[in-house]
């Protein structure tokens, strides 16, 4: 992937303006890193701060000036010293003067790499809130336009991401600030996008460098006598979890060269003589027709099959509204006209605003590649640029073919008897949610799919990096900025508690009691009160820094309440992931057991005590785990003798729990007579 | 009465039934029962210069193609074919004027398979040497055909539960009177016993349908005695006439299509706010379609292959049982993960569905889309009053034009998603749209590209002009796709492996001619208004002698076109090298293997072969192209 190797300057805005996000700054640059180290090995980074306190660049040494702006980094190829100057973000004092940091940065890397080719990228991530600082000579429009030239120059691309907080009102000096940005942007040396929320900000940069491949370039056909030459790219492509390789520990360690990798090997072998491989060119594949199969081989498919010439071709348009969301099938693509093709883009142009005044899609038939073996049939919408130098064109989605539609039936809603409709009441509390629960306020979007980053992926990357150094880690739970994508946010919640627990009140919703435990693996996660309990204390437990309270969840097997001990127990124990789960379940018993005992005052809590000695010694005889319970039988009776708790000790022997003989569980050690003898023996020794 | 021809989509009308109703839907079993008395031998149309087809023969083609379609659609729904007025009798009662067609080792009632299917397809040829048609219900004989082939019917589908099949008797004939040919208190008796064979049948379970056939000029009369067999009244007679015919149609023109069974795909719990959470079912609406499973065979015996599975360690060669740990270079070292440690990793969120709030509908984008959409109905199966808040959300979701973002904590990939509220759409065939809602994947950042922005320059983009954009919207006016339906499309390549599946597994000896619908409709962009329209826009964007311009600089280009001229240079070049070897003595004498790669493609290169691949793969290129 050498032809798609960059080289990157990072410029970051650490001035007071900025300390909100900086640790948001700091992941997404990490990430950006991560992904080049498992990636792009090769790609070189450098890290300018500015707005610090201290002042270190070259421009400054040589010609004075540029202060407050710090080089944490040089450009070099990534490798842990790029993460590590990264970790350590130092919180600066003093307003950040971007125009200089691009100075500084681009100085960077014209001195680094001079007229040579290659991909070049500066990263500006920053407030843009305070006054730059006035040049020598001329206006900043003219230092804007000097920078410019000198970008084109030496091909140099720019993002921007300003940081604006939500609520915060323009004032002359960001507004300045904005038009000089947006001056580069016109220049066509910059892209320019402004956040506002640490999430968002999550989402901003570009972490994996792609470079845009077309699935096609050619013909847009209307008919024989009128084409429209365009590219086409995809708009949408997933960003996959990487693939794992499988590791073989069998390699021995003194094997410096090993590569542990697991070859997966397919033998097909013959119903009757399941010992003989059958060789590759002796298989044919074989096709189901009704109980039958029959065997084609590849050859006279080849010769038969549907074959499709290469081109895109016009059926025609049709209204938008025939066209319903829920059909689109696949990753979206992008129709642009052939880059530099004055004509193309004027006929693109001329038929997407048409399609736009008159609310029309386009219907078109594509053949992507020759040899490709099927058609894709799909809908054209216009893409009308808002922005002068970007070109309009068309999105692109596959429809489905008449066979990928299935026609299953639904109960009409209108049909439904009264008990499933919502009564006038119930239906404003829903209307109410749906207006209060708003995440597209006026000039504002929460959670745009643009700025979102995927929490999975963000997580996995940084565990990555963690387990490099401790190789034991356990994973992390999901930052803060990342569960605003996976759960509300709590601050909304708040606001509209009134009116979420009028939901609530207006609804009535019982868990089926004959359905509740037909199926225990596929029980569903449903918030149960402990959890609820949890989410609400999440924020103030983060807050005072306890968060190995939380931490870790590797495994998540419940806990015991106060309120019914005796099921969260059995629940734990019927989960049964793992052999350390049962572990787990009886120690959390166990603690909480001794717990109950140890706040027991006049025997208040000795009945529950009980139930829970009942049930845990139960579940140590069945999961063959005697020992676990004589030894904490023992250790209790110990402790706990001195006090006034004889009677508790009654109750257990009057309820026939004592230790758990060889009778019993065959791992114990106790005979039958001592388990008998316990409290007696106990007694008599301690008086 | 039953509009939906394969019956297998019935209203769910208890919430308690539906499993039941589900599983009543999982297999069809059907007896054609088809008249073959001489009447439906006779010419089906008045006409004397038509072709001569009978009634017989439409129904035999008809069987035909339902048998075909159904076995690429539900090859597991069993299907028995009986005759009636028939001379020869065969069935298991000893009947007279019955016989249950069968072929090979197959039962009465069973799958359909290819020989059926071929062997009914010619049986007209030989129907009357070995089955023979007669008159059942003649004056003067005591027998009732009629009744005996239901009874024989009801015997064939005495096999399984009515609970899990849906079992259905289809009668084919012509003659809307059976019992003309008698009067008096034999033929009272008759009908008597024939409509109370049916009813007793229906009261079984078995559904009674009839596709009656008729002359362009007769009218096929129901209440002679049909609407009493399958029990039909007042308007019901009227109704049923047009949509039998209907029926029939259908029945020929099936789409080759797999029918999926209402299936859910999961049930899903969705948090709405903290404590209120309902039960919510996925199903699979639309789903990219593929051919079929694919069984490996021996190409010697037929007979499939099992596959098997190992893993072997690359360094050590040992068999390795599953390996549960993988591992991922990062910064040139190995980072190991348990596979437990990674379904942690993806375990982002406690919820099924979360909701996270509403945005108005035009936040979703066109390209706010990765996979196909999954939809959602509500169930109160486990959660009680699930169903009330899922249709208060609905109709307020509607009425506000506002979609739901909710994030859904599916293990392999979590995601955002929008649910839409779908309004149901209901059409004279049926219910078009579902109510409820689909479920849309949106993308994350790192998943939404940007190359508009690749080719960018700082002059300000050409931009159509507001004549253009008339021109435009006249060309859109002219070639307007009229009742445009997204499923009207038939894939055609699917279609084609279907056709070839067929053709083969028949025996046929032409491989069947699928028409492409998805191709542009010439006739109508030959149109004069719609030609005028195009060259109209044509002229607007591209000038007025763009052709001639374009021919000129085409021209120019090969000409001088650097590419083709370096091209032609490396052919040259390699010809030349090429030339300098005698390759068929190379390579009988087996010393292609040590001769450069170079050497070796300018082999390939002048003979216009890839060149790609390893040298192994080369060197057999170049040795199947001298045919050694």
């Amino acid at each position: 992937m050498a032809r798609n190797k960059e080289a990157m300057v990072l410029l970051l805005d650490v001035g007071p303006s900025m300390h909100g996000v900086l640790q948001e700054v700091k992941n997404i640059c990490s990430t950006l890193v991560h992904k080049k180290l498992v990636y792009n090995r090769s790609d070189e980074v450098g890290i300018v701060l500015f707005g610090t306190k201290g002042t270190c660049n070259d421009l400054a040494k040589e010609l004075g000036g540029y202060r407050h702006v710090t080089v944490a980094h040089d450009i070099k190829v990534v490798d842990e010293g790029t993460a590590q100057a990264l970790q350590n973000l130092p919180v600066g004092s003093v307003p950040g003067d971007f125009l200089d940091a691009i100075v500084v940065g681009l100085d960077m890397v014209i001195r680094k790499f001079g007229n040579t080719k290659g991909k070049r990228r500066i990263c500006l991530i920053t407030s843009a809130q305070h006054p730059l600082r006035d040049p020598p000579e001329g206006s900043k429009e003219d230092q804007v336009d000097t920078i410019a030239d000198q970008m084109k120059k030496h091909d140099i691309k720019m993002e921007c991401i300003v940081f604006r907080e939500p609520g915060l009102h323009p004032n002359a000096v960001m507004e300045e600030n904005d038009r000089l940005l947006y001056q580069f942007r016109n220049r066509s040396v910059a892209k320019v996008v402004q956040v506002d929320s640490p999430t968002s900000m999550l989402g901003a940069l570009k972490t994996r460098n792609v470079l845009p491949v077309t699935v096609f370039r050619g013909d847009l056909e209307v008919n024989s006598n009128f084409k429209i030459k365009v590219w086409v790219y995809k708009k949408t492509a997933e960003e996959k979890f990487p693939t794992l390789k499988k590791y073989s520990d069998k390699a021995p360690p003194s094997d410096k060269f090993a590569s542990h990798e697991v070859k997966v090997d397919y033998e097909y072998k013959s119903v009757v003589e399941p010992d003989k491989a059958v060789p590759p060119d002796q298989r044919i594949k074989g096709y189901l027709y009704g109980p039958q199969v029959v065997p084609i081989s590849t050859a006279e498919w080849e010769a038969v099959k549907f074959k499709p010439e290469k081109g895109v071709k016009l059926l025609g348009f049709t209204d938008r509204s025939s066209i319903s969301r829920h059909h689109f099938m696949k990753d979206a693509c992008l129709f642009i006209p052939e880059p530099g093709n004055t004509k193309a883009t004027l006929a693109v142009s001329g038929i997407a605003r048409a399609m736009h005044q008159m609310n029309k899609v386009a219907i078109v038939r594509c053949v992507w590649r020759q040899g490709q073996g099927n058609v894709a049939f799909g809908v054209l919408t216009p893409n009308i640029s808002s922005v002068n130098n970007v070109q309009d064109s068309f999105y692109f989605n596959v429809l489905p073919f008449s066979e990928d539609i299935r026609e299953f039936q639904f109960r009409s809603f209108s049909s439904l008897p009264s008990s499933s409709r919502p009564t006038e009441e119930q239906q404003e509390a829903a209307d109410n949610l749906v207006k209060m629960l708003d995440l597209a306020p006026p000039g504002r979007e929460v959670l745009k799919p643009e700025f979102t980053p995927n929490p999975m992926l963000e997580r996995f990357y940084s565990y990555l990096d963690l387990k490099a150094k401790q190789p034991d880690a356990n994973v992390p739970p999901l930052e803060r900025c990342l569960r605003r994508i996976t759960e509300p946010d709590p601050d909304a919640i708040d606001q509209q508690t009134p009116l979420i627990q009028n939901l609530g009140k207006a609804f009535e919703l019982k868990e089926n009691p004959k359905k509740k435990k037909t199926r225990t693996q596929d029980r569903l996660e449903y918030v149960g009160a402990g959890d609820q309990a949890k989410s609400v204390e999440e924020p103030s437990l983060e807050k005072d820094g306890l968060v190995e309270v939380l931490y870790p969840p590797a495994e998540n097997v419940g806990e015991i309440r106060d309120s019914n001990p005796v099921k969260d127990f059995e629940a734990m124990l019927a989960k049964r992931s793992s052999s350390t789960c049962i572990q787990k379940a009886i120690e959390e018993m166990q603690k909480y057991t001794s717990a109950l005992l140890e706040d027991s005052r006049e025997g208040g809590n000795y009945q529950k005590a009980l139930e829970c000695f009942a049930a845990l010694r139960k579940a140590c005889i069945i999961e063959q785990e005697p020992q676990e319970f004589n030894q904490f039988l023992r250790k209790i009776y110990e402790r706990l003798k001195g006090r006034d708790i004889a009677s508790f000790f009654q109750l257990l022997s009057s309820n026939n729990i004592s230790l758990i003989s060889k009778e019993e569980a065959s791992d114990s050690d106790v005979t039958e007579e001592m388990a008998r003898s316990f409290y007696l023996k106990q007694e008599g020794a301690s008086q | 009465m039953d509009l939906d021809p394969e019956g297998i989509f019935r209203d769910d009308s208890d919430e308690e039934d539906e499993n039941v109703q589900e599983r009543e839907a999982n297999k069809e079993m059907v007896v054609y029962l088809v008249d073959a008395s001489p009447k439906m031998f006779t010419p089906a149309t008045a006409q004397e210069d038509e072709k001569q087809e009978t009634h017989f023969h439409t129904i035999v083609n008809c069987i035909t193609q339902s048998l075909k379609t159904q076995i690429i659609g539900r090859s597991y729904d069993e299907v028995a074919i009986c005759f009636f007025n028939t001379k020869e009798k065969k069935n298991l009662q000893d009947l007279a004027g019955v016989y249950v067609y069968n072929v090979g080792d197959r039962e009465p009632l069973d799958r359909p398979t290819a020989k059926l299917i071929k062997d009914f397809s010619s049986i007209e040829d030989s129907f009357v040497s070995t089955i023979g048609s007669r008159y059942g219900i003649t004056a003067g004989s005591r027998e009732n055909t009629l009744y005996n082939a239901l009874w024989v019917a009801q015997a064939l589908l005495r096999k399984g539960s009515v609970k899990t099949v849906s079992k259905r008797i289809l009668i084919f004939t012509n003659e809307d009177d059976p019992f003309g040919a008698i009067t008096g208190a034999v033929k009272t008796d008759m009908v008597r016993t024939t409509v109370q064979r049916a009813k007793d049948a229906q009261g079984l379970g078995l559904s009674v349908e009839l596709l009656p056939l008729r002359r362009p000029d007769e009218q096929f009369n129901m209440s002679l005695f049909y609407a009493d067999l399958i029990g039909l009244d007042g308007d019901e007679i009227t109704e049923y006439l047009p949509s039998a015919g209907e029926k029939l149609e259908d029945m020929t023109d099936q789409l080759r299509k797999r029918i999926m069974k209402k299936r859910r795909v999961k049930t899903l719990a969705f948090a709405i706010t903290s404590d209120v959470c309902i039960e919510v079912n996925s199903y699979a609406l639309i789903r990219p379609t593929t051919p079929g499973t694919i069984t490996w065979l021996d190409s010697l015996s037929n007979l499939p292959l099992k596959t098997e599975r190992s893993f072997i360690c690359n360094d050590t060669g040992a068999l390795l049982q599953d390996p549960q740990k993988r591992f991922q270079m990062y910064n040139d070292t190995m980072v190991k993960f348990s596979v437990h440690e990674l379904s942690e990793v993806k375990r982002v969120s406690s919820h099924h569905l979360r909701l996270l709030g509403f945005k108005p509908l035009d936040c979703l984008k066109d390209y706010h889309n990765l996979r196909p959409s999954t939809f959602v109905y509500p169930s109160d199966e486990r959660i009680f009053g699930s169903t009330r808040v899922f249709v208060a959300l609905h109709s307020s979701m509607l009425r506000l034009g506002r979609f739901a973002l909710a994030f859904y904590g599916n293990p392999t990939r979590p995601q955002l998603v929008a649910l839409v509220a779908q309004e149901e759409v209901t059409s004279s065939g049926g219910q078009v749209e579902p109510p409820g809602m689909h479920m849309i994947y949106l993308p994350y950042s790192d998943d939404i590209r940007y190359p508009e922005e690749v080719h960018v320059t700082s002059d300000d983009a050409p931009r159509a002009t507001d004549e253009q954009i008339k021109m435009a919207s006249n060309l859109l006016k002219r070639i307007d796709l009229k009742n445009f339906s997204v499923c009207q499309f038939a894939n055609p390549a699917l279609q084609r492996h279907y056709g070839i599946l067929e053709a083969l597994a028949l025996g046929e000896d032409e491989m069947p001619d699928i028409k492409d619908e998805t191709l542009p409709d010439e006739e109508g962009f030959a149109r004069p208004g719609v030609v005028k329209a195009i060259e109209e826009f044509k002229a607007s964007v591209y000038g007025e002698n763009y052709d001639q311009e374009e021919a000129e600089a085409e021209a120019a280009k090969a000409s001088r076109g650097d590419a083709s001229k370096k091209r032609k240079a490396i052919t040259d070049a390699a010809s030349q090298k090429c030339a300098a070897y005698d390759w068929a003595e190379l390579a009988d004498n087996g010393k292609l293997k040590d001769m450069t790669v170079v050497d070796l493609k300018s082999y390939l290169t002048t003979h216009n072969l890839p060149v790609s691949g390893k040298k192994e793969a080369l060197i057999s290129r170049i040795l199947t192209h001298l045919g050694k």
